[in-house]
């Protein structure tokens, strides 16, 4: 039995559906021990009755003028003052912009291993991750000190809430100083879009959308299937959109359950990037392109004239 | 300006991987410098080209490395330095305490890293090697300028922009877009074989196997299972994406 760690994230308001897979991959690391959560901000309390769903038995809140605005320094303090409060078995963290930004430091300054973005926990604990960004698998263990992991979202099915279960909510007093970085200003350009690693549903376009105009019926289709928009290497490189869409193994790692490649033709660093995923569809006009070869289902034609076609039969039956 | 870049070599993204007996096979494979540090070795070097200074490579890895920092001396790094010292190489805990103290070493103003390697995916190496060193860290830096000790960063936060401003001496990992890395000229291939790499090992560092021996161990490396061929449609396009939607609803249940 033992005692497991998950510091929870909340995003414009919600819980992360990646802090909720946490808590299942804390279940299988306690083996019947105790799971506590720690959530930072004003409202953290707020989400303690969906954590003791999940299997908090305990939700350690911090709110801090400090934690308001994200800076790796104050939040490196805090989850650090966690672990010394809570002294845990295993800490657990989702792979997400903090987890991966804040985790490698904390372990640092502990003296912990660390084994980022695993896809699974399996028993001993064994933690399998992808290496060569999916193109190859590895499980690693700990063989000294405390367990410390973050979880790459998407790839953990969240266990059934459990609504008779409840947590302490502990709000504990942190000492937040030094902090070497100042927030002056954040550019929302995802609002409203929804989150490519979090994404069920990924329409991604190629050197086959031909200018950034052309990326317009795949957001369309997006709208339809609540979707995010991703790219390969290519379109990024031709301008057509920004690299923070780029999907690769330069780039971002996807694993939704649908994933539809329009004029993209499967370049081995793009196949990397979103081999993983449940079902794949594939849109190019060369019969011959590589993305047929990783394809569930494949439609050889013109992506602007197959788009809104599909479009069209995905309202019939959605809307 | 003392300008530290850590960089690691990796395979060229276009290859395959082949396993054999639990190891990943490097037969006739192609190395090139860690993609993301690639963008942070050209960082380094227009730094260095708008305010003076040195720029220093530094990386742990095996003898083959040192082609991926002679690349890097050939692209305007001034010196490197490899450690090739294989009682010094384990985990993501051992490569940060190695290189904390390469840079204890030789000084710095400011490290540049890139944001993970394409290889083992980790991206432990920049915030880890940062607080080795008790120093600030920014990462996934798109842009970056430095203005006497003020530094200012754009970062990519999941799509987003953050613009925040620190102090040197810090590290900065970089993210893609943050630059496009120039080619290595002719006359600096030429140069870089001359320039100083300088080889070490735990007695040149100081330190011991086993004070950063590894917490953690790899059980095993595998392929994924190989995905089946799909289906191809056929037909008038409307009558592709009609049946399309109704296998996607039906068979994979995935709409």
């Amino acid at each position: 039995m033992k005692k497991v760690l998950v510091l929870a994230e909340v995003r414009d308001g919600q819980l992360r559906n990646v802090s909720l897979e946490a808590l299942t991959a804390a279940q299988a690391l306690a083996e019947g021990g105790e799971i506590v959560a720690g959530v930072f901000g004003a409202d953290a309390a707020t989400h303690a009755v969906t954590l003791g769903h999940h299997g908090a038995s305990t939700v350690y809140t911090a709110d801090h003028t400090a934690l308001a605005q994200y800076t790796p320094d104050a939040y490196v303090q805090a989850l650090t003052q966690l672990i010394e409060l809570a002294s845990p078995d295993a800490v657990v963290l989702g792979h997400t912009a903090i987890g991966r930004d804040i985790a490698p430091r904390v372990a640092a300054r502990l003296g912990y291993g660390l084994v980022s973005d695993v896809t699974s926990v399996e028993a001993g604990p064994v933690f399998v991750r992808p290496i060569y960004a999916g193109k190859a698998t590895q499980t690693r263990k700990f063989v000294d000190g405390t367990i410390f992991i973050t979880i790459r979202p998407n790839n953990i099915a969240i266990g059934a809430a459990d609504p008779t279960k409840t947590a302490v909510v502990v709000p504990v007093e942190l000492e937040i100083k030094d902090l070497r970085t100042i927030v002056k200003e954040v550019v929302r350009k995802t609002s409203g879009k929804v989150d490519l690693s979090e994404a069920k549903v990924v329409i991604s376009g190629g050197r086959g959308v031909k200018s950034a105009e052309g990326f317009q019926p795949l957001y369309d289709l997006a709208e339809v299937l609540g979707a995010a928009v991703g790219a390969s290497r290519g379109a990024c490189d031709a301008d057509y959109c920004d690299y923070s869409m780029q999907i690769g193994q330069t780039g971002k790692v996807v694993t939704p359950d649908l994933y539809i490649a329009c004029g993209i033709s499967g370049a081995i660093q793009h196949l990397a990037g979103m081999s993983s995923s449940k079902v794949i569809v594939a849109i190019n006009k060369d019969p011959e392109a590589p993305i047929f070869q990783v394809a569930d289902y494949g439609i050889v034609g013109d992506l602007f004239e197959v788009l809104p076609l599909l479009t069209a039969e995905f309202k019939k039956v959605l809307v | 300006m003392n300008i530290v870049v850590v960089l690691k070599q990796t395979f060229d993204t276009e290859e395959k991987i082949v396993i054999q007996n639990g190891q990943i096979s490097e037969d006739g494979v192609e190395f090139i410098i860690n993609p993301y540090d690639e963008y942070a070795v050209e960082e380094a070097i227009k730094l260095k080209e708008e305010r003076g200074g040195e720029v220093t490579v530094i990386s742990v890895g095996p003898d083959r490395a040192e082609s991926a920092l002679r690349t890097a001396l050939a692209m305007g790094a001034d010196k490197a330095v490899l450690v090739d010292d294989e009682s010094l190489f384990g985990d993501e805990f051992t490569i940060a305490k190695v290189l904390a103290a390469v840079a204890k070493k030789i000084g710095f103003d400011i490290i540049i890293g890139g944001q993970m390697a394409v290889d083992s995916g980790a991206g432990q190496g920049g915030p880890r090697l940062a607080e080795e060193l008790g120093i600030n860290h920014v990462s996934t830096a798109v842009k970056l300028e430095v203005d006497g000790t003020n530094v200012r960063v754009e970062r990519d936060v999941e799509g987003d922009l953050e613009v925040v401003e620190t102090s040197l001496p810090v590290l900065i990992t970089a993210q893609q877009g943050l630059n496009e890395p120039r080619y290595p000229s002719l006359p600096g291939i030429m140069k870089a074989k001359k320039k100083p790499l300088d080889r070490l090992g735990a007695d040149d560092l100081g330190i011991t196997a086993d004070e950063v021996k590894a917490k953690t161990e790899i059980v095993d490396q595998t392929l994924p299972p190989k995905k089946q061929a799909g289906r191809i449609l056929s037909g008038e396009l409307a009558a592709q994406t009609s049946e399309l939607v109704q296998l996607l609803r039906n068979e994979a249940k995935v709409i």
